[in-house]
């Protein structure tokens, strides 16, 4: 047998998605409501008393960091759980004696958190449109950072799924860190309303960088320049790749 | 008959220190089941994790048909079929869906007659729409054998098969592999029902403390290191044995009511007739006797304790 394992790629793809829609209430909609939440909030009620940001309307301002807000927390608890079922399970031991590699076991477990952080996205976009009128200036663009931030953040929740060894590690890192640099990382607000020590701090915030490239992609107007937040983005998905080259390897937290 | 599994020299020592092998070489002929005995943290389901790619090795080599387990691990676990000894099952799937998706995880196109033939032989194919967790603990071993064939692998290890399964399902599953075993696959079990071993295995072999100790035909091992004995029911009971007769393998046993005479299973001549003579001569008369060869659990026990008592591989 040489080259890719595709046979295997689409197993895990098929067996991930198929649980995402065994459980749909959960997987979709769930988001999807508590999301419109925030817009309905934020957007139509909060927003319509507030003054507009670079020219745009806050409720339509704070659209692209919702959306990113929900996409990093679902890529990491979808890709996270996807890997770690498998370990708390004990059926692991299927896909470690599978002949398959990390690139395999990646792209099919990436792939399918992926491909439900884009539907994710996708629904909270239409759903958004019914509360807050906004307008997308570069579709491309747009559904150029959607794919590169669910796949970076489904990679990124995979090694969280890797790395943990309960239930609790599964969501510490999503709670703790990942929901408050989403924050703080101008979901809600212009870095550039913050004074200049804070704007200088934010700038090692990463979310930052997706926000603000999604953001320029809907109006035009960005924290930072686009091929900046592309750059970063880039370069954190190769840090995931290379962290989950490495915990193949080596068997990291898989194989003993 | 050529090899399907070589393994040489094969250590593992976990990061903890404990050294799970050490230095195993065995080979694993083509189309045999071979029954792999040892008590427990022997070393047996790190073998099979290495074999399987579960457990990375120390040091050694483990070829599969072959493919280093390693190097050209691909095409040795395409080879390989693994039925793990505990119940791990994605409790929500249906066993289609499982089944399924295990053959595509070892790189085989969908093949929904092969899959059905499967399940029938396993007697699931009724089961085929029902969630895993709504079955029985036999009937998830079922599951999990019919994972581990769905790929139709020529190497099979099974992994203590028969703990927490009934009498018929073990013997159904004796069957099973015995058909597998004509169809061409080569069956590594390991167990700890002796019984098991004895019923089912060609070879034997028994690791203790991370070495092997014996690899041998179970004929030949069980004629080799099986004793026989002649039990001798007395009709008046002994005191003890007569001096005369100290020099004999005698021992007496049952409040003197049974005379127990051991002697060598692969030698033509047992001694029986002059022993029965010389009973005679002492006017020691029995009414009923009785000859019986240990059974393949005796001599492992045996050679467990034997290698404790030396200290061998340690």
């Amino acid at each position: 047998m040489s080259g890719l394992n595709w046979f295997a790629v689409r197993a895990i793809y098929h067996f991930e998605m198929a649980r995402t829609f065994r459980t749909l209430v959960q997987s979709i909609a769930s988001p999807v409501l508590s999301t419109s939440l925030y817009f309905v909030v934020f957007g139509a009620a909060i927003g319509s008393r507030m003054g507009s940001i670079d020219g745009i309307s806050y409720g339509a301002f704070i659209i692209p960091g919702l959306v990113m807000l929900s996409l990093l927390s679902e890529s990491i608890s979808n890709a996270s759980f996807g890997i770690y079922m498998p370990k708390w399970s004990g059926t692991i031991y299927e896909l470690l004696s599978a002949p398959v590699s990390f690139v395999e076991v990646a792209l099919g477990y990436v792939g399918a958190a992926a491909s439900k952080s884009v539907m994710l996205g996708v629904l909270m976009l239409i759903t958004a449109r019914l509360f807050v009128p906004y307008e997308i200036a570069h579709p491309l663009w747009m559904a150029l950072f959607l794919v590169l931030t669910a796949v970076t953040f489904s990679l990124f929740g995979f090694i969280i799924g890797i790395w943990a060894d309960g239930f609790e590690k599964l969501q510490i890192i999503p709670l703790m860190i990942v929901t408050p640099l989403t924050f703080l990382g101008g979901s809600f607000y212009s870095i550039s309303m913050l004074p200049p020590f804070w704007q200088t701090v934010t700038l090692f915030n990463p979310v930052v960088y997706l926000v603000s490239g999604f953001r320029w992609s809907f109006y035009g107007v960005a924290d930072v320049g686009i091929a900046t937040s592309v750059g970063m983005t880039l370069l954190f998905l190769l840090l995931c790749l290379g962290t989950i080259w490495w915990i193949f390897k080596t068997g990291y937290r898989l194989r003993s | 008959m050529s090899n399907i599994i070589s393994i040489q020299n094969l250590t593992k020592t976990y990061k903890s220190g404990f050294q799970a092998l050490k230095g195993v070489s065995l080979d694993i002929q083509r189309g045999e089941i071979f029954a792999l005995l040892g008590p427990n943290g022997a070393g047996k389901t790190t073998l099979i994790g290495i074999v399987c790619g579960i457990v990375n090795p120390s040091s050694g080599t483990v070829l599969a048909d072959g493919h280093d387990v390693v190097k050209d691990f691909r095409a040795a676990r395409a080879k390989i079929g693994l039925v793990p000894q505990e119940l791990s099952t994605d409790a929500f799937e249906t066993v289609w869906a499982t089944v399924n998706h295990s053959r595509g995880l070892f790189g085989k196109p969908k093949d929904v007659v092969f899959v059905e033939k499967v399940l029938r032989e396993l007697s699931l194919w009724d089961k085929r729409n029902a969630k895993i967790m709504t079955l029985s603990g036999g009937m998830k071993r079922r599951v999990m054998i019919a994972k581990a064939l769905s790929h139709e692998p020529e190497i099979l290890f099974l992994d203590e098969p028969s703990a927490g399964v009934d009498v018929e399902l073990r013997r159904d599953m004796w069957a099973m592999v015995r058909g597998l075993q004509q169809r061409g696959v080569t069956i590594i079990l390991t167990t700890h029902y002796i019984e098991e071993a004895e019923e089912m295995a060609d070879r034997i072999g028994v690791i203790n403390k991370g070495a092997l100790i014996v690899v041998e035909e179970k004929q030949a091992l069980m004629a080799k290191l099986g004793k026989k004995q002649l039990k001798l029911h007395l009709k008046t009971p002994l005191a003890a044995i007569p001096a005369a007769l100290g020099g004999e393998p005698l021992e007496l046993v049952a409040d003197g009511n049974t005379l127990v005479y051991t002697f060598d299973a692969q030698s033509e001549e047992t001694g029986i007739a002059a022993l029965l003579r010389r009973l005679g001569e002492h006017g020691i008369d029995f009414k009923e006797l009785q000859s019986s060869q240990s059974s393949l659990e005796e001599i492992f026990v045996n050679l467990v304790r034997e290698q404790a008592a030396t200290g061998a591989g340690t």
